[in-house]
């Protein structure tokens, strides 16, 4: 596939998304609601092929962002879903485990730090904050910062 | 000289413990038993437990999941025991000083384990062997 | 039903420093087989991300290349390029190529760390020492270089801190022409030697398709015949304008790992020759005036894979959001597919052949049932060097 041929597929999942932008020729940003992402990643790893990054977990204020981000090694690129999670008082998204297994431990650890759940996840114990840590503190947490 | 003492600064046996390291400091640890410094002809030794040691080599910013088994660590050594704090984690937290996890400073946590512990600082980030070495072998002449 | 409690494992007796870092497995078997892994981190966190955000972005690089000793130089790189894409910086050519030679040298001598350790885990101690020795000069070659054998300091948003001086290349030259003279019998001595066929091949198996469901990089991935590498599928620093081959190896066992890795330092031996030959004159860094807000993404190929890092600013002088993945985070969880309806002989070596950033090994204990530690670290490692044993004594 070239790159005119990745974009070209990405507008099949248009309809899923808020917007699409494109910083630069390997770099694409899929916007998109909480409950969209789950089947926009799957697009992305099963029918185009992506390999799995990482997940990023931001509080941004009024809102939760979970990006997604996948990597197109045939072209280098990075294409990044970002999740919008407007329900700030029970953040929840489905978990993409049961397709990418590889996103276990990132999923334990953003649930971790921002206490946000997945939803069928196999797994969602404490990852990385040590066993005495206090429940429902989440470092990441704006509000924790403070 | 109590025997103990002097069997302590002969043939001193070490364990290492990691509380949070980067890994640095645990590599040029190591990279002081390899031929170019090779340190088992000075009779330091590395055990593999802290029932036997004579020396804790702890490295790391004392995370709060580590720090418990620091403690523990340090109850299970039999005294007298020196502890050597290498590199700038341990010895200050080094650049990890204001992060939610980190309990550190390392000798904070082990004078409140026991007020009158005997610890010995080895800066650097990571400390080259010849500083690692050369800390063990003064703090040892100085006992 | 198989379950697993955590013990508090304290001191297992762990064979030397590097063992000591503090993750902990918990592996249940059936008989002499592995049927289930659990997984405990959170002695390492130091709460990097959160950090970065108190720093301002030229303070971070000497916070990220502490993130993990050994891949010192990959993650400062991969956090700078995404400043710089954010911002639209391109750094000068001279500092590409010094880029690119400093990660070489760091690759080299980590997976020079890594024959040793595995040669360790299975009873070939001379191994370890001749690897660890060989390690050395490269060491000193970065610490003439940049001042530091580990945690170089050498990049910054805009370029690189500090010059390669030319009157250092004619050394750099003559070691890289010693190194790959050692490197050469030390990949002899592995490739050829039928016990280490006979103890490594067909061992800790990850499949093609569980390293694509893992998502796993670096030597990990290509060991298991997918071949992706950053330097060529996204190139950075001076990779794209030098000639080197990517490494991969199809049977996804631990001798194919091995593989990877030691022709892999002839690669890096390649690249830096080339990088010295064409080191272009000029300056190593161009001014930086601010960050504008936005967002990016930079990675580097460390020794063990993809880095990954993301950063976002809003146009202060800090990252409001810096994410960071190293590539043992996904490498080391498809331990689980590698390890899993194999001996626990092999696991110690399984493990290791991960390179996880090194150390997990010693944190593994076998439970049964209902919990009680049947074999410790020790233990395992023990029944490693004996199976080595073993062939050794059935070939003869």
């Amino acid at each position: 596939m070239n790159q005119k041929e990745l974009q070209d597929r990405l507008t099949e999942i248009q309809d899923k998304l808020i917007r699409i932008e494109q910083p630069a020729a390997n770099r694409f940003y899929l916007t998109c609601e909480s409950e969209k992402a789950c089947a926009v990643s799957r697009f992305l790893f099963e029918d185009i092929g992506c390999r799995f990054v990482i997940i990023t977990g931001i509080d941004n204020d009024n809102v939760y962002e979970v990006l997604y981000h996948f990597s197109y090694d045939l072209l280098g690129c990075i294409i990044t879903v970002k999740a919008i999670l407007r329900n700030r008082e029970n953040p929840e998204i489905e978990s993409i485990t049961p397709f990418v297994p590889g996103a276990e431990w990132i999923e334990r650890e953003v649930h971790d730090i921002l206490g946000i759940s997945f939803r069928n996840h196999p797994n969602l114990r404490r990852l990385i904050l040590a066993d005495d840590w206090p429940e429902g503190v989440y470092p990441m947490r704006k509000e924790v910062q403070k | 000289m109590n025997w103990k003492i002097w069997s302590l600064k002969k043939s001193p046996w070490v364990f290492h413990v990691n509380v949070g390291a980067c890994n640095n400091c645990d590599i040029e640890i190591v990279n002081c038993l390899t031929p170019k410094f090779d340190v088992e002809r000075f009779g330091i030794k590395l055990v593999g437990s802290p029932r036997h040691a004579d020396a804790l080599l702890v490295t790391g910013v004392g995370t709060c999941q580590a720090v418990p088994r620091l403690k523990e660590v340090y109850r299970q050594t039999p005294k007298p025991c020196v502890v050597f704090l290498i590199g700038a984690c341990p010895c200050g937290t080094g650049i990890f000083y204001n992060s939610y996890h980190v309990e550190g400073p390392v000798d904070k946590i082990i004078r409140e384990e026991d007020p009158n512990a005997i610890i010995a600082y080895v800066p650097g980030c990571p400390p080259k062997p010849e500083a690692i070495i050369s800390g063990i072998v003064k703090a040892l002449s100085a006992i | 039903m198989k379950q697993t409690v955590r013990k508090p494992v304290l001191a297992v007796g762990p064979f030397h420093p590097l063992q000591e870092e503090m993750e902990f497995y918990q592996l249940t078997v059936e008989g002499e087989k592995v049927t289930g892994i659990d997984v405990r981190l959170s002695y390492n966190h130091r709460g990097i991300e959160r950090i970065s955000e108190t720093l301002q972005f030229d303070q971070v690089p000497f916070l990220v290349s502490r993130i993990c000793g050994i891949c010192s130089a990959s993650h400062p790189l991969a956090y700078v390029q995404a400043v710089e894409e954010l911002a639209g910086i391109k750094p000068p050519d001279r500092a590409r190529y010094v880029r690119t030679i400093i990660n070489e040298l760091e690759r080299i001598h980590s997976h020079l760390l890594w024959v040793g350790l595995a040669g360790h885990f299975i009873g070939y101690d001379t191994v370890f020492m001749w690897a660890w020795k060989y390690r050395e000069p490269v060491l000193d070659l970065l610490e003439e270089i940049t001042g530091n054998r580990n945690n170089y300091g050498n990049v910054k948003v805009g370029g690189c801190r500090e010059d390669i001086a030319d009157d250092i290349k004619p050394k750099i030259f003559k070691e890289l022409d010693a190194l790959e003279k050692k490197t050469e019998m030390l990949t002899k001595a592995v490739l050829d030697d039928p016990v280490l066929h006979a103890r490594l091949k067909g061992i800790g198996v990850l499949t093609k398709e569980d390293a694509v469901r893992y998502a796993v990089v670096g030597p990990t991935a290509r060991g298991s015949g997918v071949a992706v590498d950053v330097r060529r599928d996204d190139p950075y620093a001076a990779y794209g304008e030098l000639d080197w081959n990517v490494i991969t190896q199809p049977e996804g066992d631990v001798f194919a790992k091995a593989v990877v890795r030691l022709l892999e330092v002839f690669e890096s031996i390649k690249i830096v020759r080339q990088a010295l030959e064409k080191l272009p004159s000029g300056p190593v860094a161009v001014e930086v005036k601010e960050i504008p807000p936005g967002e990016a993404v930079g990675r580097a190929e460390a020794p063990r894979g993809e880095t990954f890092h993301y950063v976002r600013s809003d146009g202060g002088n800090r990252p409001v959001r810096h994410k960071v993945r190293a590539p043992s985070y996904v490498n080391v969880p498809s331990f689980k597919a590698s390890c899993i309806g194999g001996h626990i002989s092999d696991v110690t070596i399984t493990l290791a052949a991960v390179d996880p950033c090194y150390s997990c090994t010693e944190r593994l204990a076998v439970v049964d049932g209902r919990g009680s530690v049947l074999q410790d670290s020790d233990a395992l490692l023990k029944l490693s060097r004996e199976k080595t044993e073993r062939i050794r004594r059935e070939m003869r």
